[in-house]
């Protein structure tokens, strides 16, 4: 077993590295097909203001895009660097989602992006708009590949384990595909992309109302942005209720974290705002929040479509409630060593040639593999993922994701109206949003990362067995020289988007 | 379809794709070799736009392929993809960081307000051509050299070496394939920049500079073939699959696969050939004979050294611990499932010459350079 530090350098890093790529991903999910939709209206209509509010936002669509590529790289290889063991241990499950996305979508999104930057005056109107909107798909199509991948993590199916290569090996590959946990991640995660693409648009238009500069494009980028954003505002509250629904029927402890429930009850509300009991432990009795607004009944009926559902809480996940068919940690872990101890066996009668004692083994092996991670742990408590981080960021990503539906409906109407000029504490708000998005993006990932804690994957394999045999020292200076090199990018990439901006939509490409 | 094939043909068929993508990605090296140029070749600022633009349009496929490249070995062959990255960490992690920087150097080079400078990015991106590309044939020639690790029960990696692959710099034989990409990259860029760039007097320059670049390119190419034909290489018995070392193993490859030695031969004569025909003729298009010159080569060598029952990636300090395609690949049924997708690589392929073919017809020439409409690197 690898020293706890190595560990959580390799963790810190592989957040880090997360944190800044989600800095930029989304905004080229989104970006690009706002980009796609104002040059469609650029061909339909001929218009060449379209033109223009097309090349403006494409210049920060490549600024930003340039910066998510480099971030990305990062992320494909850090698997093998710094998690190795998790790499053999399922490369044969995970590893083709990200060769898929290789062929189907990077070369997509890199051919097609010369093409859209490069090609105004080389290729046709048409072929030049198949290539933005081949642009967009191509990214979207690499956010769902990656996610069948996170999803795969998150709710591991379609596979078996392999004692002879103590490894696990995939058995369907569609079972992988259309895991209703990765589909409905790539829907919300995309979902929040557009959002953010949208929110960004209709921000940066807001200062230029603001400025009174370029009122006409403004307004026009305004109105395509609001649109967009107030769709798919309606489409990320959809698919986050999914989501939580998948969290509650496979990883009832993330869900637990996220409410801060310890004991678990019928007819469960939901938690609308509360600050948590800082004295609260678990198994304890005292109250979890100090002050909270609850919205009754409602956990129960997102999480499991009836009101009358028995949510678990942490507390009945830890040390278990028979009454209500919840199997204790310490019943898992002590499932979980069988199962290791049973490979052991395994490997020992294969040596010997002992086949009856193989066949037993393997039988033992295959009862327990549900809890075969719980083996490594040794203490029921370790199953708690961090408390207050998944519940604090849970509840603000979501109360963001309101606000953004609420400015989306405003700003329609104003534009709508032709009052939007008159309402510059609109405009403001709209223009602060734009940070607003990526925290409340960053935030999803930390409750879906976060929040699964311990596990690398789901009950099979926690991060301490997950990572590489490394030592402290390397990962804390390979964290360093990242968190130096990313910062300064970024600092690069914010100054250029904000001058750009300031040079506005008529010069500057 | 697929699943008529044994594992052992799937397994070889993917190790034919791997080295398939190694080919295109030493071709697609001559990016880099272009950004080595950065600071020698133009004799002024446009000149050096131009050729920034020029690489500009390509530095993606480049990367992309790199990305790919990590992905089907991760995919097909996960056990190298483990043992390699999370083993010799260093030498891989500097080869990322030497890519990443490139990822935002064309396009903030030269936009206002950008930061760091407009020369900190072209020191990049020379960083990117030369450093990177030298870490790449280090990583690469340890296939021939090997590495000191150890698996345990479980295939978890243990590194043996303190210096976690920068061991790998210390042994002089690695910067032989190390250079030879070096001066191949570079070489590929002279001709890539005769086939679009529009401008006389760069290509005057560019053939100076490929008499040079070929000489040392063959001169570092010869000395590695003759390290890897003399010396002793790792095989494994097919039956037992217990690993030994066997004298003048990659030699008896190329003489035991001929069709290898066909690819190679092929490979290294369209390669000379594209050099000598843009040297003694007016001829724009060699890069096409090199390119794929270029493929084959690096690709019978990346075949020689993954089949016919040969090591992959040897342990020095564990020989039963050591890589093959048998042991190191994902399982039939993953592999097979691989194969169907990888029928759409035709498809990909065929696009991405389409594009190609469409940006390639007008060469890039000063003017567009000074039209402000355009965008530009």
């Amino acid at each position: 077993m690898n020293e706890l530090a190595s560990v959580d350098w390799s963790r810190a890093q592989f957040a880090l590295t997360a944190i800044y790529h989600f800095l930029f991903v989304p905004l080229t999910l989104g970006l690009s097909f706002l980009v796609a939709i104002m040059e469609t209206l650029y061909v339909k209509t001929g218009d060449l203001e379209w033109k223009k509010a097309t090349k403006f936002w494409m210049t920060l669509f490549a600024i930003n895009f340039a910066i998510g590529v480099a971030t990305g790289l990062i992320m494909e290889f850090e698997f093998g660097t710094n998690w190795a063991n998790y790499s053999w241990f399922v490369g044969d499950i995970f590893g083709a989602p990200l060769a898929v996305e290789g062929i189907l979508a990077f070369f997509m999104e890199s051919t097609f992006f010369a093409v859209m930057f490069f090609g105004w005056n080389k290729v046709s109107k048409g072929f030049h708009l198949l290539s933005t909107w081949l642009v967009a798909l191509g990214s979207n199509l690499s956010a769902f590949w990656i996610l069948v991948a996170n999803g795969w993590m998150q709710y591991p199916v379609g596979m078996v384990f392999n004692p002879d290569s103590a490894r696990n090996e995939m058995a369907n590959f569609f079972d992988v595909l259309l895991s209703p946990v990765a589909i409905a991640k790539f829907l919300h995660t995309v979902a929040s992309g557009y959002v953010i693409g949208s929110l960004f648009v209709v921000g940066i238009c807001a200062w230029f109302l603001l400025k009174k500069r370029d009122l006409h494009f403004a307004k026009r980028s305004m109105l395509v942005g609001a649109s967009f954003g107030l769709l798919t505002s309606l489409f990320l509250t959809l698919s986050g209720d999914e989501s939580a629904y998948q969290v509650a029927q496979h990883q009832p402890v993330k869900l637990a974290a996220m409410e801060g429930i310890y004991k678990g009850e019928h007819r469960a509300g939901l938690i609308a705002f509360a600050f948590l009991n800082p004295d609260k432990k678990i198994g304890d009795d005292l109250h979890p929040f100090i002050g909270d607004i609850e919205i009754p009944y409602l956990l129960s009926f997102l999480g499991y479509r009836n009101i009358e559902a028995f949510v678990p809480g942490l507390d009945d996940l830890v040390y278990g409630n028979p009454s209500k068919g919840v199997v204790s940690a310490s019943e898992r872990i002590e499932s979980g060593k069988i199962a290791l101890s049973a490979l052991k066996s395994y490997r020992e009668a294969k040596k010997e040639g002992n086949a009856a004692l193989m066949q037993e083994s393997h039988t033992l092996l295959t009862t327990h593999m549900p809890n075969f991670g719980y083996g490594y742990l040794d203490r029921p408590e370790q199953i708690v993922p961090p408390i207050a981080l998944t519940f604090y960021t849970f509840h603000l990503m979501v109360s963001l994701g309101m606000w953004f539906l609420a400015l989306f409906i405003i700003v329609l109407f104003l534009l709508m109206k032709r009052e939007i000029m008159r309402y510059k504490p609109v405009l403001y708000a709209a223009l602060w949003s734009v940070p607003l998005g990526y925290i409340a993006a960053e935030c999803g990932w930390i409750v879906a990362e976060v929040g699964r804690q311990p596990w690398a994957i789901q009950d099979l394999m926690p991060v301490h067995i997950a990572a590489t045999n490394l030592g402290s020292g390397n990962v804390m200076i390979s964290f360093t020289l990242f968190a130096i090199l990313f910062t300064l990018l970024l600092i690069a990439e914010i100054k250029i988007m904000v001058k750009q901006i300031a040079i506005g939509p008529d010069g500057g490409h | 379809m697929f699943e008529l094939l044994s594992l052992l043909q799937l397994q070889q068929l993917w190790w034919i794709i791997v080295s398939l993508l190694g080919g295109i990605f030493a071709f697609l090296l001559f990016v880099q070799g272009g950004q080595t140029l950065l600071f020698s070749l133009p004799a002024n600022e446009t000149e050096k736009t131009m050729l920034v633009n020029s690489l500009g349009r390509k530095w993606e496929l480049g990367f992309t392929t790199l990305v790919l490249f990590g992905g089907a070995l991760f995919a097909a062959f996960p056990l190298f993809y483990a043992t390699s990255f999370g083993g010799a960490y260093w030498v891989w992690l500097a080869i990322l960081f030497c890519f990443i920087i490139q990822a935002v150097s064309y396009e903030y080079r030269k936009k206002p307000d950008n930061f760091l400078g407009t020369k900190t990015y072209e020191c990049f991106l020379y960083l990117n051509g030369s450093l990177g590309v030298l870490l790449l044939g280090i990583a690469i020639s340890t296939f021939f050299s090997g590495a000191a690790f150890h698996l345990d029960e479980n295939r978890f990696v243990f590194w043996d070496n303190p210096l976690r692959g920068l061991e790998a710099l210390q042994n002089p034989f690695n910067y032989l394939l190390a250079f030879t990409l070096f001066f191949l990259s570079r070489i590929g860029a002279g001709l890539y920049f005769i086939n679009t760039i529009d401008h006389d007097a760069l290509h005057v320059k560019i053939k100076t500079m490929l008499r040079s670049q070929t000489l040392l390119f063959l001169l570092f190419f010869a000395s590695f073939m003759g390290w890897i034909l003399t010396k002793e290489g790792f095989a494994y018995d097919p039956l037992t699959k217990v690993v030994m070392i066997v004298p003048y193993h990659y030699a008896n490859n190329f003489a035991q696969m001929p069709w290898v030695l066909a690819l190679f031969c092929l490979g290294v004569c369209l390669v000379v050939f594209g050099v000598l025909r843009t040297l003694f003729s007016t001829s724009k298009t060699s890069i096409k004979p090199f390119g794929v010159g270029v493929v084959l080569t690096v690709m019978a060598l990346f075949l020689t050294v993954g089949l016919n029952h040969t090591v992959f990636y040897p342990s020095l300090s564990d020989l039963s611990s050591s890589l093959h395609i048998e042991n190191a690949s994902g399982s039939f049924y993953t592999l097979t499932t691989m194969s169907y997708l990888g029928l759409m690589i035709p498809f990909v392929v065929a696009y991405i010459a389409y594009a190609w073919y469409a940006m390639n017809r007008e060469k890039i020439t000063e003017a567009e350079m000074n039209d402000s409409s355009q965008h530009h690197y």
